[in-house]
């Protein structure tokens, strides 16, 4: 049995021309915005490997960051699980269950100790061990035991992230994100019924596994494929900005790349939903849109297959990337207005009290200055945005 | 024999829960059903705008991705008596179809199929057999011999390669998988065909929403707006897709996933006879033509059917304190009222306090409690809610269509009636309604396109928009019929904001614990009618008759002994 084969002979025996190969590669340049010189690049870092393992864990989740995932159009879900990596343990996909589950994790963690990307939705519980367990094992010890042969992290959506809805006030169980729980927890030993005692033995402090943070309730569907491609591909993680997150996709605010954009420019607002300005397409600033706030792809990438997008379709920005937006004062609150409850209008009380459009350029000018100055390289401490 | 085997995550399904049964012999005489993660989204819930809710109830479960966003602003509108536009009406109604269908085909290929279907024996597949068999039972134009050869081309290579990825570790080759080679392999490019059907049909949310996964909703209306003369509101291209989509959504109903689910079922008869269980069946009721307040416009009528007797429909008071209650004798929660008293949802608690085995445990102590999931009940009796309630209900109403189709699947499989109630009953009572609701996504459409050529284009009612408008304490309850069964919640608001909050989802009616009085919830009584494991390390049984309900919440489960003792830990190879 070829065990060793790599994506491009598997492609080759899979009866996939060398021009449909390099056609896959151009692809993923062009999904990353990268120039046709790194179609090279890219096909042969392609053809070197044997299907890289990615072990997924599911922690304090909803599984719509999963559904986000098989929501890609390119790359598609069956196209990166059988012909790009191997996800070797994914509770929603996976045929095995229970005892025959857990042996695919631990298989995956001893066959490729150092070397497997390790997935995480959901945030993890502090407040108790009990309140969320997989055979029996704690979500911190699963997370501990698991990132410890990890090359990466990619913290998929807002909760493993930023610590997302279960973190929201008051947070009731102690959620935190990954990079939060590591950056507190990261040195202890975890403790799980580890089939292999050696593995626990030679766990190592984990703080400084490198993150990618792949922020929305749930991402953009190209998103996470995306960023799983250019860390395949390139074999390092992409730059960041100063919350971990990819700068492709969430380098730019989506006020700045939305298509009403010029509308707010010009002063026109929908004032309720459905009026004259809802249906002609004007800005849905006043609506509570939390666009100027919100970095994300939303506005260029467009979700399930470029069909639209929240504001295309009428409805404010929620602000779901970024941290802590559950308590951001209200979905239909415009970011400028002061809110009732002072505890949860932590991001966006900034704006509070100043003529609306002076405040905002100023937000968005200091956020992006600050954003471009901290793009180039963070580690775990700059990570803690959503502790 | 005896002996606990546990399972543990039971995966392909949402979510996290654990059940516990115990053997005698080879034959599971009790199970244990257990919820093992809380997040205390109701408790996140308390103290913020109602008209936020939506977003923070739809994050309870992804999967169904909008039905609790939905029953939250119904809650909403109930509790402030806030009427929608029609064209609101019949864009819900559209969007929730299409998650019926969308999750329905998911579930059937992607969560339940390997159940039945051995992706390893699909390798000794004859291609042109497998066309032969394909043709003979639907005109799905993908079905050559050559399409067939590639596929399993495809899946050899992959299985060379060595990496098994999500189909490691499985039970392929176990003697209770029952499908030739042939429809092996036609279930797994039927399994890949849907993977690439839906995120193209999962497009219908994000025209009206804006995205799928977590489309957005609105107290009032739909926020899309509708203008012809408009590039940025619902206009006759967005119409055109929507249409497009509805018809690529029943072609695959129609031409793959009823001739598959018949096909595969014709095979497994004997699970028409097991894993029935309550006997009892729940539904709330929903796809309004006129609007919430008229329920005798829903399709899908409300009702309570008791030991399988559908002669008589059982009335449902959503509101009243002594009909529909929840218990926490064997859950992690605390009550003000004490541990074995049952809450009406508008006096509904939700205090967390974890009293099971410290973790890393092996197994829990079922005599005290054991999950995160509370235990609904309908005037004391424990209910099973879904598919196969809603297809009783609606054949029990004399609904034409699926009395035709109850019949057709009867006749075709060669079974009695009474193997509508069991594991194979449920699995393709999901199909069946897949097919009834697809059907009325054209009529919904086809009412909308109607209404706006009448010239009636509005979607929102802003007459409660503003929370000065409401009064200073209201409730309300939202209920619909998600994919999963009958889901309501209920809400307090109190000077404009929400003081209290319950949601009581379909999957906490079949997958909750025993009550104060040891009643066991649907999947717990399930695993207990008719279950021999052919093999306790593979116990592939569990597996079926688990899924056949759609579970949104991750799962383990145990086998102990009759007395409870003996502790086999269960490692499969």
């Amino acid at each position: 049995m070829p065990k060793d084969q790599s994506i491009g002979e598997a492609l080759r025996a899979r009866g996939i021309s060398r021009r449909g190969f390099l056609k896959f590669c151009a692809a993923t340049a062009s999904l990353m915005a990268l120039p046709p010189s790194m179609v090279p690049i890219i096909a042969q870092a392609l053809e070197r490997a044997r299907r890289p393992s990615v072990i997924w864990l599911s922690f304090q989740e909803c599984t719509g960051c999963t559904e986000s995932l098989t929501r890609s159009h390119s790359p598609t879900v069956e196209g990166l699980i059988f012909d790009t990596i191997s996800l070797d343990y994914h509770h929603t996909l996976q045929a095995a269950s229970g005892a025959a589950a857990e042996a695919a994790r631990a298989a995956a963690m001893q066959e490729n100790w150092g070397n497997y990307i390790l997935v995480v939705d959901g945030s993890i519980p502090v407040g108790d061990p009990g309140y969320s367990t997989i055979a029996g094992i704690s979500n911190m010890d699963m997370l501990l035991e698991t990132a410890a042969g990890a090359a990466a992290i990619v913290s998929v959506g807002s909760c493993a992230a930023f610590g997302g809805i279960p973190h929201a006030n008051p947070n009731p169980t102690g959620a935190l994100s990954v990079a939060a729980f590591i950056r507190e927890y990261g040195n202890r030993t975890p403790n799980t019924f580890a089939a292999d005692a050696a593995a626990q033995a030679a766990h190592t402090d984990i703080s400084s596994k490198p993150i990618i943070n792949v922020s929305g309730c749930p991402p953009i569907p190209v998103v996470i494929t995306g960023v799983l491609a250019h860390f395949l591909t390139f074999g390092k993680i992409p730059d960041l900005d100063s919350l971990g997150r990819p700068l492709a996709f969430y380098g730019q605010s989506i006020h700045d790349r939305c298509y009403r954009r010029p509308f707010y420019d010009k002063g026109l607002f929908a004032n309720t939903f459905d009026d004259e300005g809802a249906k002609k397409g004007w800005c849905l600033y006043k609506l509570g849109c939390k666009g100027p706030t919100t970095y994300n792809a939303c506005a260029t990438t467009k979700w399930n297959d470029g069909t639209s997008f929240p504001i295309q379709s009428g409805h404010p920005c929620l602000g779901c990337s970024e941290p802590d937006f559950w308590d951001g004062g209200g979905f239909y609150k415009a970011i400028s207005t002061p809110t009732g409850d002072i505890s949860r209008t932590a991001v966006y009380a900034i704006g509070a009290g100043a003529a609306a459009g002076v405040a905002l350029g100023a937000l968005n000018r200091a956020k992006r200055t600050r954003l471009q100055q901290t793009h180039s390289k963070v580690g775990i401490d700059d990570l803690d945005k959503g502790g | 024999m005896s002996e606990r085997v546990i399972v543990d995550p039971i995966t392909r399904i949402e979510g996290h829960l654990r059940i516990e049964a115990q053997m005698d012999g080879n034959r599971i005489a009790k199970a244990y059903s257990a919820g093992t993660m809380v997040r205390g989204i109701e408790i996140i819930l308390r103290g913020r705008d109602p008209r936020d809710a939506w977003a923070f109830a739809q994050r309870i479960c992804g999967v169904c991705t909008l039905v609790h966003g939905l029953a939250s602003i119904r809650a909403v509108e109930n509790a402030l008596d806030y009427s929608i536009p029609p064209n609101a009406q019949l864009i819900r109604n559209l969007m929730n179809g299409a998650q019926y269908v969308h999750d329905h085909v998911m579930h059937f290929y992607h969560l339940h199929a390997l159940d039945w279907v051995d992706v390893v024996s699909a390798l000794n597949a004859d291609p042109k057999a497998t066309s032969d068999l394909a043709q003979s039972i639907s005109n799905y134009s993908r079905s050559s011999p050559g399409y067939f050869a590639d596929m399993q081309k495809k899946l050899k290579n992959f299985v060379e390669a060595g990496q098994l990825g999500i189909f490691a570790q499985a039970y392929w080759g176990h003697p209770a998988y029952k499908l030739p080679p042939e429809a092996n392999l036609m279930a797994v490019a039927h399994y890949l065909d849907a993977l690439a059907w839906q995120r193209d049909v999962a497009k219908l949310h994000a025209i009206f929403g804006g995205k799928n996964p977590h489309p957005n909703f609105l107290v009032g209306g739909v926020a899309c707006p509708i203008d012809l003369n408009s590039d940025s509101a619902i206009n006759a291209e967005r119409l055109a897709q929507v249409q497009e989509i509805i018809h690529q959504m029943n072609a695959f109903v129609e031409q793959v996933y009823i001739p598959d689910l018949l096909a595969i079922a014709s095979f497994y008869k004997d699970w028409g006879s097991r894993g029935e269980g309550l006997g009892n069946f729940l539904t709330f009721g929903d796809f309004p033509e006129h609007g919430m307040s008229d329920p005798a416009s829903f399709l899908i009528p409300g009702g309570a059917i008791l030991d399988r007797d559908l002669s008589t429909i059982h009335e449902v008071d959503m509101t009243a304190s002594d009909e529909i209650q929840e218990f926490v004798a064997h859950s992690y929660y605390d009550y003000s009222t004490g541990k074995d008293g049952g809450l009406h949802p508008y006096d509904g608690e939700t205090s967390l306090n974890y009293s099971g085995p410290k973790p890393p445990y092996r197994e829990l102590d079922v005599d005290q409690s054991y999950s995160w999931l509370k235990s609904p009940r309908w005037k004391g009796h424990a209910m099973e809610v879904g598919p196969l309630a809603r297809v009783l209900m609606l054949y029990a109403k004399g609904h034409d269509q699926t009395r035709e189709l109850v019949n057709m699947t009867l006749n075709k499989l060669d079974v009695p009636v009474t193997a509508l109630f069991s594991t194979l009953g449920r699995t393709a009572a999901r199909g069946l309604e897949t097919k009834v609701i697809g059907d009325m996504m054209q009529t919904w459409y086809n009412n909308l396109i109607a209404n706006i050529k009448a010239g009636d284009t509005k979607t929102f009612n802003e007459k409660l928009w503003d929370p000065s408008t409401w009064p200073a304490s209201a409730k309300g309850v939202g209920f619909m019929e998600a994919p999963r069964g009958g889901l309501a919640h209920w809400i307090v608001i109190e000077d404009q904001v929400i003081k209290n909050y319950q949601a009581v989802v379909p999957s906490t009616w079949n997958a909750g614990p025993r009550d104060p009085s040891g009643q066991p919830g649907a999947y717990e009584a399930a695993l207990a009618d008719n279950h021999t494991l052919h093999d306790p390390q593979q116990p592939i049984e569990i597996l079926r008759t688990i899924h056949s309900f759609d579970p949104c919440i991750a799962c383990a489960v145990h086998v102990t002994d009759p007395d409870g003792e003996e502790l086999i830990q269960v490692k499969v190879r």
